[in-house]
């Protein structure tokens, strides 16, 4: 089937590119991109009048759930929440049950994904095995089953020679480490930032230390090993200067944030707010004003959701027993076209944090609109306002802060290798 | 003037107007405490529940007395903390204990905030026993009742808290014995540089008055020998507790009776 995209402004920042284009697709592929393309043949034609054509949205960190905690979020629910969002590829964190530490689990999730999957779906393994922080896993194995990178997120590695070793192990395959900094010793017992609000709230507060000490020794072993570090999760002010100096130094160490970093602080917990606790736990207006300023001058590269979705029965319960993370993958792009329009980032250089820089980082071959790339394509219509309700959000799982809040700006439209997988009408 | 509330969770929600009202009915309801028949009719028929997830043997008999005073149906519920993590939630916990019909429930929790959850959930009156290093606002209110009984008034005094504020609703009492992260040393440290001896209270007023939650750790937090001094008044705040939560459950039940 062939699909012309008319009169959208195009905005491709691989290819340097911000203009009023047509596209033609051809089955799968990217055809043509060019002003004035004529519909010929059989061709659906789509109006995108002042609506933004991007290349696919990537988000190189969403928790699927499958296998293991299916009641929390599936493959498809996970797939359908992220094309909602205007996301055709995601990469999964390997914290399922059993945890993606092999090819099997790595196997499971690309063939479930191939039947039920909307969106592409991109594995990432774990560093060691369990994630235990112990030995490393088989992680030639997992690439060569289709693993893009390595992780234990959802905890740090806390022995520094595991990390090492992982590292330089790492190498061999030219993927990155993606690394969940955190001090486990310092965070230790902690729910959410330490600070103020932790203690009015009389909360155990996770020090913004546990986060930079990390990242600073993470950086160390980069810097030894040569290796490709990516830092997930960026919450801090310390973290983001840490990283500003270390790419000045030449270290190669890349990293992201997540929408939620720059749009709330830990006031958000106030109430005892359970969809408000995640980890990294949200900051302080100065955190906030630092995350802005990284992603302005290019120190944070990628903005990735974390969507993490958990169920009612782990969440509306005691702040101190609820676990932690919000989902985010319906909310990801409004949140980011709020900062376009505050001026902290250009449509282009957003645009390039979710397309073509997690797509150089994983070296994919996705993340542009050029002639003869995949057709994963996402209309945005910027200025479309819409509020946040939970019972028509696609995810699973329900906990996110931003449930009753105005968005503004969605995708209308998600083609996945030329398919339309979310169109909600133009 | 009535209590506009349904519940008593934190002292912050409270104005100094709604303070006054309920420190001046625990004044009225102290008067009954000394009567030789310490019962009042004011909240005949009505149950409360005390539901305990953390073993607080001082607290919980406090409010059962209150209530028993105030002639109302008292339930104690101790949940081992244990059993809840793989049970049932909070929330089906409290609300099968409302199907009962509970006016009040008294709840008293380690993890902060969990009362909040009780408040939101349910028709019940909710009030805070404690909940992990947040908030005791009876405690803060019979503190306050104390002092204004001694001094006459609250406004213009001077208020020297001594112990792990960090740790603050645990710091007073067992902070020092709880494995892992105390902020102190150990046990003999903290005495040295913070036990109140009679020579460190003579920095305060001469007419300084020594109050303390309970239990006291003598020879840690409070040298013995101020145990039976004249400043000492922790005996009488046990007493003023009492009368402090009649207050707060009648006050909370809002009807129109008088305390006599
Ligand atoms: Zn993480
Ligand atoms: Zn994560």
């Amino acid at each position: 089937m062939k699909i012309l995209i008319k009169n959208g402004r195009v905005v491709d920042p691989a290819n340097k590119i911000d203009d009023t284009l047509d596209i033609l697709v051809d089955g799968n592929i990217i055809k043509k991109v060019a002003k004035g393309i004529k519909a010929e043949g059989s061709v659906k034609v789509i109006d995108a009048k002042g609506k933004i054509i991007a290349s696919g949205l990537i988000d190189i960190h969403t928790h699927l759930r499958e296998p293991g905690f299916e009641y929390k979020e599936t493959i498809k629910t996970g797939t359908l929440a992220a094309a909602a969002g205007g996301f055709t590829a995601i990469c999964c964190m390997p914290n399922t049950n059993p945890i993606n530490d092999n090819r099997a689990v790595a196997e499971f999730i690309l063939s479930k994904s191939a039947k039920e999957g909307v969106v592409n779906v991109l594995p990432i393994g774990a560093i060691t095995k369990g994630s235990h922080g112990k030995e490393l896993a088989e992680i030639g194995d997992m690439v060569n089953a289709g693993c893009v990178a390595v992780s234990d997120d959802g905890r740090g590695v806390m022995d520094a020679e595991v990390m090492r070793r992982g590292l330089e192990y790492t190498k061999a395959f030219d993927i990155p480490i993606i690394s969940h900094c955190e001090d486990a010793n310092l965070s230790s017992g902690g729910v959410m930032n330490e600070g103020f609000a932790s203690t009015t709230l009389g909360l155990r507060g996770i020090p913004k230390a546990a986060e930079d000490v990390m990242v600073v020794r993470d950086i160390a072993l980069a810097e030894l090993t040569g290796a490709r570090l990516h830092i997930a999760h960026v919450s801090s002010a310390g973290s983001v200067e840490s990283i500003r100096i270390a790419k000045k130094r030449g270290v190669k160490v890349s990293c992201e944030t997540c929408p939620h970093y720059f749009t709330l602080t830990e006031d958000a917990v106030i109430g005892y707010n359970t969809n408000a606790k995640v980890n990294p736990p949200l900051r302080t207006k100065e955190d906030v004003k630092a995350i802005k300023e990284g992603l302005k001058d290019g120190t944070i590269d990628i903005i990735a959701s974390d969507h993490a979705p958990h169920a009612v029965h782990e969440k509306e319960i005691e702040f101190d027993y609820a676990s932690f993370g919000m989902i985010g993958l319906e909310t990801s792009l409004p949140l980011i076209l709020n900062i376009v329009r505050e001026g902290v980032l250009t449509l282009k250089d957003a645009i390039a944090k979710v397309t073509i820089n997690p797509a150089r980082l994983l070296k994919l071959k996705k993340g542009t609109l050029s002639e003869g790339a995949n057709a994963d394509i996402t209309i945005i219509d910027t200025e479309s306002e819409w509020v946040v309700d939970v019972n028509n959000i696609k995810s699973k799982s329900k906990n996110t802060p931003f449930a009753g809040m105005k968005m503004k700006g969605r995708a209308v439209m998600t083609i996945v290798g030329g398919k339309m997988v979310y169109d909600i009408g133009i | 003037m009535p209590l506009n509330k349904k519940d008593l969770l934190e002292i912050q929600e409270l104005s100094s107007d709604d303070i006054k009202l309920i420190i001046d009915t625990a004044d009225s309801f102290k008067e009954v405490t000394g009567r030789d028949i310490k019962k009042v009719p004011t909240l005949r028929g009505k149950t409360v529940v005390n539901l305990f997830y953390e073993p607080s043997t001082r607290t919980r008999t406090s409010f059962e007395l209150a209530a028993k005073r105030l002639s109302a149906d008292v339930l104690n519920i101790a949940v081992s903390t244990s059993s809840v993590v793989k049970g049932e939630t909070l929330l089906d916990t409290a609300r099968n204990i409302e199907a009962m019909r509970s006016d009040i429930i008294v709840i008293r929790h380690s993890a902060a905030g969990a009362p909040y959850i009780l408040a939101k959930g349910l028709k019940s009156s909710v009030i805070n026993a404690g909940d992990g290093c947040h908030e005791h606002p009876t405690q803060a209110l019979l503190d306050m009742f104390t002092i204004r009984e001694k001094k006459g008034r609250l406004d213009g005094l001077t208020v020297a808290i001594v112990g792990d504020i960090t740790h603050s609703r645990v710091a007073r009492s067992d902070i020092l014995e709880r494995q892992g992260k105390s902020y102190f040393p150990d046990i003999r440290e903290y005495s040295m540089q913070y036990c109140l001896t009679k020579e460190r209270l003579k920095f305060a007023k001469d007419d300084a008055i020594v109050m303390h939650p309970g239990p006291v750790n003598w020879g840690v937090e409070i040298s013995p020998e101020l145990s039976e001094d004249k400043s000492t008044v922790i005996l009488e705040q046990v007493t003023n507790g009492v009368a402090v939560r009649m207050a707060v459950m009648y006050l909370l039940s809002g009807e129109k009776a008088t305390a006599s």
